[in-house]
């Protein structure tokens, strides 16, 4: 396991947390925004493996994007950068395209910007889909 | 890479005295205990001789032990077995929160089918309260199930006094006995035990085999139907390789008994003290006093389990965790939740367990390790100290 992006941004633009301990997963995903473009992002994740391995894709999907193509990813296509998740863990996929979204968020609510992608945007709204699949332990 | 098992609550390895005892029974000594020639015979006496050794382990007669597939089965038996033959009696069980799901979804199943179950806590220590259980038994009561140690934090519960209380009130006492057997003394008759559920894998035998004691006198219904094995008692023939495996692995068990207690429990405390003393924000739950001498049960503050092991992993390390992440909805562990563990902090809970093969150096390799890989996790980590939670 050898993530990139980890830790956290001097003076970020847009701090963005989904999740919690209790929940066994929480994200914190930090950008940094020049000319509407994110220059920077990091993150921070208490979580499986695979919450790491998520949280690392999203911020390197985004470093480079423009805010509006950011707001365009889905969990769904960091699975795919990522080669594939099992089941159980497609979870972790959506925390991360929930920490970017929250992120972004929060740098539209500091400098009075609004997104069509966010209207309507709830940031601690819960997952849609809290599935962790139907495996058991042993 | 260093490969170190740290995992023998899950299952052992089948040591090569087993091994080689079973290999004959694949081949040239095949023959189905049940037919009457020479060659069946010599089966037979096979069975009753590992029959013997495992009874031999838990003072039991032989008699009193019958072969299954393994601890599920046997706990199955128990349960749906015990419940059926006193069905005219009444239809309320008694278990605990922390039994292993052998045991919580046979008793799931039974109240889905009109039973009562009560489900008894656990203090913070571990322990049941012999009070409650004394207070929940009614003139329904049929069965009382406790395990003798738990597979999550190693407690060993008061099972004399408990069998002591069943007695008392007539209700039948039965204890999942799958992580106790080989690491406590088991003395059935002392114990007072009417039913005991036992596997060979946790014990260095074969997997796929295990027995359920049956007390001498005590009736239960049948759980599989078909031929006469087992005295008429368990239908299905015989497992022959892995109960001579079973036999082999008690015999083993019962000669080793005091070094493998001994060896496990010095291991599994030098780990403890070296995790304790060397990485902060680390706790042990479950008592030290009466546990299995291997279990190790430790919380990682700020971090979660599953990535603990899956680094671990990558050293060649195989560890367990506490919580459950992948089961359905991330339930957290039903034993650490009955202990009392925060949530949070029961996400980031590993156990450790040392066995026979486990060495020093083993140790010292995990915790050098253990020291990085935490704090790399904690450096990643959206909480800490500072922070809180």
């Amino acid at each position: 396991m050898n993530p990139k992006n980890v830790g956290e941004l001097e003076n970020a633009d847009g701090t963005g947390t989904y999740g919690s301990p209790v929940c066994g997963d929480m994200m914190q995903i930090q950008i940094k925004v020049e000319d509407e473009k994110i220059v920077d992002a990091k993150f921070k994740t208490f979580g499986c493996g695979s919450a790491i391995a998520s949280s690392s894709m999203a911020t390197s999907m985004i470093i480079g994007k423009s805010i509006e193509e950011a707001l365009e990813i889905t969990n769904k296509e960091i699975i795919d950068n990522l080669g594939g998740l099992p089941p159980v863990k497609v979870h972790c996929s959506v925390l991360a395209d929930r920490a970017i979204k929250n992120a972004i968020y929060d740098y539209a609510q500091k400098n009075g910007k609004t997104y069509a992608a966010l209207e309507g945007y709830d940031p601690n709204e819960d997952e849609d889909e809290h599935d962790h699949g139907d495996v058991e332990e042993e | 890479m260093r490969n170190v098992y740290l995992d023998y609550s899950a299952t052992t390895p089948v040591k090569e005295e087993v091994l080689n005892e079973m290999i004959p029974y694949f081949t040239e000594k095949f023959g189905n205990p049940s037919s009457l020639y020479d060659k069946g015979l010599e089966s037979k006496d096979a069975i009753t001789e590992a029959r013997e050794r495992v009874a031999s382990l838990i003072n039991a007669s032989a008699g009193e032990v019958f072969f299954t597939a393994g601890g599920t089965e046997s706990d199955n038996w128990a349960v749906f077995g015990s419940a059926e033959a006193l069905k005219s009696k009444g239809n309320h069980i008694i278990t605990t929160k922390i039994e292993h799901h052998a045991m919580l979804h046979s008793c799931e199943f039974l109240e889905k089918q009109g039973y009562e179950i009560t489900y008894l806590s656990i203090d913070k220590d571990g322990y049941i309260s012999l009070d409650e259980l004394e207070k929940a038994i009614t003139d329904k009561t049929v069965l009382i199930s406790i395990m003798m140690v738990n597979n999550e934090i190693g407690t060993v519960q008061p099972i004399k006094e408990a069998c002591a209380i069943a007695k008392k009130h007539g209700v039948l006492f039965h204890t999942d006995a799958v992580q106790a057997l080989g690491n406590v003394e088991i003395d059935v008759k002392d114990l007072g035990i009417d039913l005991m559920s036992m596997s060979s894998h946790k014990i260095y035998g074969p997997k796929g085999t295990g027995a359920l004691y049956i007390r001498k006198g005590v009736r239960i219904a049948n759980y599989l139907h078909g031929g006469a094995q087992e005295n008429r008692k368990r239908a299905g023939t015989e497992n022959l390789p892995g109960i001579i495996g079973f036999g082999k692995a008690a015999e083993l068990s019962k000669a080793n008994f005091e070094n493998h207690v001994k060896h496990c429990s010095e291991l599994r405390n030098y780990l403890k003290d070296r995790i304790i003393n060397e990485i902060p924000d680390t706790y042990v739950n479950g008592t030290m006093e009466h546990r299995h001498p291997g279990n190790l049960n430790i919380t990682f503050k700020y971090i979660e389990g599953e990535s603990i092991l899956l680094l671990l992993n990558q050293f060649g390390i195989s560890v367990s965790t506490g919580s459950a992440c992948s089961s359905t909805s991330l339930n957290p562990s039903h034993v650490l939740t009955a202990l009392g563990v925060p949530v949070e902090m029961i996400h980031g809970t590993i156990r450790f367990t040392v066995g026979d093969f486990t060495t020093k150096e083993d140790i010292d390799y995990v915790v050098e390790n253990l020291k990085t890989i935490v704090s790399r996790l904690r450096e990643l980590s959206p909480v800490n100290s500072m922070k809180g939670w």
